[in-house]
């Protein structure tokens, strides 16, 4: 009779294992299916520029060097991204482009060379093919071309645009427009404008002055800290001011939230009603969110890093009240008890019988959400405008600095590691300290 | 003699010791203090517009926001119902990410566990990985994805995942670091796979607190799928966005928006703590 119930039961568990085992992936896929549907991913494949990819991932780790020919009056220009900052001065071109008023010629290696035509146009004897010539003849561009044109070659009455292995060059009636694309990051430690530019790292540290006027040391490090194109002393303010964003977002929460937690803990409040609305408050602080919480105070303090910072603390104060209030109603009360016996006031017996057991959880808890705050801020900056959030869009939306946009991405990689592994050895050694 | 010498050499030593510990206290708390005061002044100097000038008008937002949805207040629940799908992918969002990242992290979390990885000499890349995981903050691959992807849903489901499974990938491993390995010898010792030892002999043990994790990891997600929304990945941020767009005398919209949000945001935290004190509860009886 016992057997029977016993193998009954052990049924209904088989049973129900089985039906888990089975029926929650079941469930799960079912949901992907849904998802699936409901996020149109079948359709993505339409709508994702392939083409956008690949100016990313090639822009990432490559520049390229436009030499531009004005087909009116002739003049010829070369600036690295085709920027004003990157321009070469007059005179100072790289070696591979050889200025002549009778046709500019380009050496772009491996026997590739391109002639521009001063009138309009190029001429270029792409090995293995032979000679491509694209001229301007009034209000069309036209080239040698005839028949079948190769695939890398697209032609259309107003514009020609030839792209090989080693450039891309494109005709227009008002310009020709070679891009010659190198590997790294352009002018990255310092501009054309830098008498440091070109020269190497030994050369700066041990070598003779390039600029009398200042040592090299010094110049160098004046140059690249204020290269315009990378900004890179912007650049590590952007850093600092998350980073300070966290830090006031994280400590400022903690300092307001300490002694609501007294407030909202069952052992320590002495009015239900207080308690109650304290807690409310903390909900309603971490309920309405980061996101809306820097909508409302960027409508008042305006977009900067205050209001980054008040909007993680306020965020925040409603999470680490509710973790203080349930540290607290965790202590223990005999050490209370005991410090109270010795006729301690109420204050000292929070000094001395419950702060010391609290410290540990609290230190911990705010470590881990300075480093996460980190993260916020940077998340909270794109959206209010300050520290390296802001840089970061900003380099996103002109589409066309992603080497700056990876750059940016490095280093605010660098800064949440850097910011774990400070949290975490400041949280090691204060707990072990305490 | 030598007793009372000896102890009144004690409690000198004590209050000596207890006097520095109170200065190095302090002195702690005043340049604590000093750097709190003085990165404020800083950020307030930074910002745009300051502090003290802005906190008269800190109400001014959410009181213009009161003023147009009162007389509007009938067309609210057509607004929230109108919203009520971007709300939902907005939570399809977060659960989906939170679904996929749970399932690369409890993989990535198995490999990187010392005594239970398939290839012992690569938890340290592993380990890497899930750092640099971790520390890439979910706005950054959603922008990317939204410049190759397009804008919707799918670039933010995929940088949550990406950070989800850094951070849950880190706490699972803690969890697995304290599954009992006898199950997993057993295992072996039938000559069992890899896959079959984690499936059969840790998960069971570990799923309640991967679980628990992953409800938590849920309710922050919604929150980041929210803001995701707000720069241009789909979800009722991005109508969220459009609708502070139409500005003052058109924030009723913003209303319903902002109810719906805080709502969700409020029911999901309570529903993810009930489930997990539930489960804690009925450890505890087991």
């Amino acid at each position: 009779m016992a057997d029977a119930v016993l193998y009954a039961s052990a049924d209904r568990l088989f049973l129900r294992k089985r039906l888990l085992a089975f029926g929650l992936p079941a469930v799960v896929l079912a949901y992907l299916a849904y998802v699936f549907f409901a996020f149109d991913i079948a359709g993505l494949a339409e709508r994702a520029r392939m083409d956008n990819a690949r100016t990313l991932l090639a822009d990432v780790w490559s520049y390229k060097t436009h030499v531009t020919q004005d087909n009116r009056t002739g003049e010829v220009v070369v600036a690295i991204e085709g920027e004003r900052k990157g321009t070469y001065a007059a005179g100072t071109e790289p070696d591979w482009v050889e200025m002549d008023p009778e046709g500019t010629v380009v050496a772009l290696g491996d026997g590739h060379a391109v002639t521009f035509l001063p009138a309009g146009g190029f001429r270029y004897d792409v090995p293995g093919y032979g000679p491509v010539e694209v001229r301007v003849e009034g209000r069309e561009v036209v080239s040698n071309l005839e028949g079948e044109i190769p695939d890398w070659v697209s032609a259309s009455g107003t514009r020609v645009q030839v792209e090989t292995s080693h450039a891309r060059i494109s005709v227009t009636r008002n310009r020709t427009e070679l891009f010659r694309y190198f590997p790294g990051w352009e002018l990255f430690f310092f501009t054309l404008g830098s008498p440091y530019h070109g020269h190497g790292a030994g050369e700066i540290l041990f070598g003779d002055r390039i600029d009398p006027t200042r040592s090299n040391l010094s110049g160098a490090w004046h140059d690249f800290w204020g290269n315009d194109m990378w900004r890179h002393a912007d650049v590590a303010w952007a850093l600092f001011e998350t980073v300070l964003m966290a830090f006031l977002g994280t400590f400022g929460a903690a300092f307001v939230a300490l002694p609501l937690a007294f407030l909202s803990a069952r052992n320590f409040a002495p009015l239900v009603a207080v308690r109650f609305a304290v807690r409310r408050v903390f909900d309603f602080l971490r309920g309405v969110d980061g996101l809306i919480w820097t909508i409302v105070l960027s409508r008042a303090f305006g977009p900067g890093p205050l209001t980054g910072a008040l909007a993680i603390l306020l965020t925040d104060t409603g999470t680490f009240g509710k973790l203080f209030s349930e540290a607290l109603e965790n202590v223990d009360g005999k050490q209370i008890e005991g410090v109270s016996s010795t006729g301690a006031k109420p204050l000292q017996r929070y000094r001395f019988g419950v702060l010391p057991q609290i410290t540990p959880v609290l230190i911990s808890q705010l470590f881990y959400y300075l480093e996460s705050n980190t993260r916020s801020a940077t998340i909270i900056g794109a959206i209010t405008g300050g520290g390296i959030g802001l840089l970061l869009t900003q380099a996103m939306i002109t589409q066309k600095d992603w080497e700056e946009v990876s750059y940016y991405i490095i280093l605010i990689v660098l800064m949440v590691m850097a910011m774990d592994s400070l949290s975490g050895w400041l949280r090691r050694k204060l707990i072990r300290g305490a | 003699m030598t007793h009372t010498d000896a102890s009144f050499d004690t409690r000198a030593h004590y209050m000596a010791l207890m006097a520095r510990k109170r200065l190095y206290g302090g002195l702690v708390l005043t340049v604590f203090v000093a750097l709190m005061v003085s990165g404020f002044m800083l950020a307030d100097d930074r910002n745009a517009g300051g502090f003290w000038s802005g906190l008269p008008q800190i109400l001014d937002f959410p009181a213009s926001v009161i003023d147009d949805t009162l007389p509007k207040l009938d067309r609210l629940p057509g607004h929230v119902v109108r919203y009520f799908p971007a709300l939902l992918e907005t939570v399809n969002i977060a659960a989906v990410s939170t679904l996929i990242g749970a399932l690369l992290a409890m993989v990535i979390s198995l490999l990187s566990t010392r005594g239970l990885a398939r290839w012992p000499r690569l938890i340290p890349l592993f380990r890497r990985i899930m750092d640099i995981l971790r520390a890439v903050p979910e706005i950054v691959i959603a922008l990317v994805l939204i410049f190759v992807l397009g804008g919707g849903p799918v670039p933010a489901m995929i940088a949550i995942a990406f950070h989800t499974v850094g951070a849950l990938g880190k706490l699972f491993s803690e969890v697995n670091e304290n599954a009992d390995l006898k199950p997993v010898e057993g295992l072996q010792s039938v000559g069992a796979t890899w896959l079959q030892r984690m499936w059969l002999g840790v998960v069971p043990q570990v799923s309640p607190n991967y679980f628990s994790y992953a409800l938590l990891r849920f309710e922050i997600n919604i929150r980041a799928s929210a803001i995701l929304g707000f720069v241009g990945a789909g979800g009722i941020g991005y109508e969220l966005r459009n609708a502070m767009a139409w500005g003052q005398g058109r924030f009723d919209e913003a209303a319903a928006i902002f109810l719906l949000l805080f709502g969700s945001i409020v029911i999901f935290d309570q529903l993810s703590s009930h489930v997990r004190n539930a489960m804690i509860a009925k450890k505890g009886t087991h």
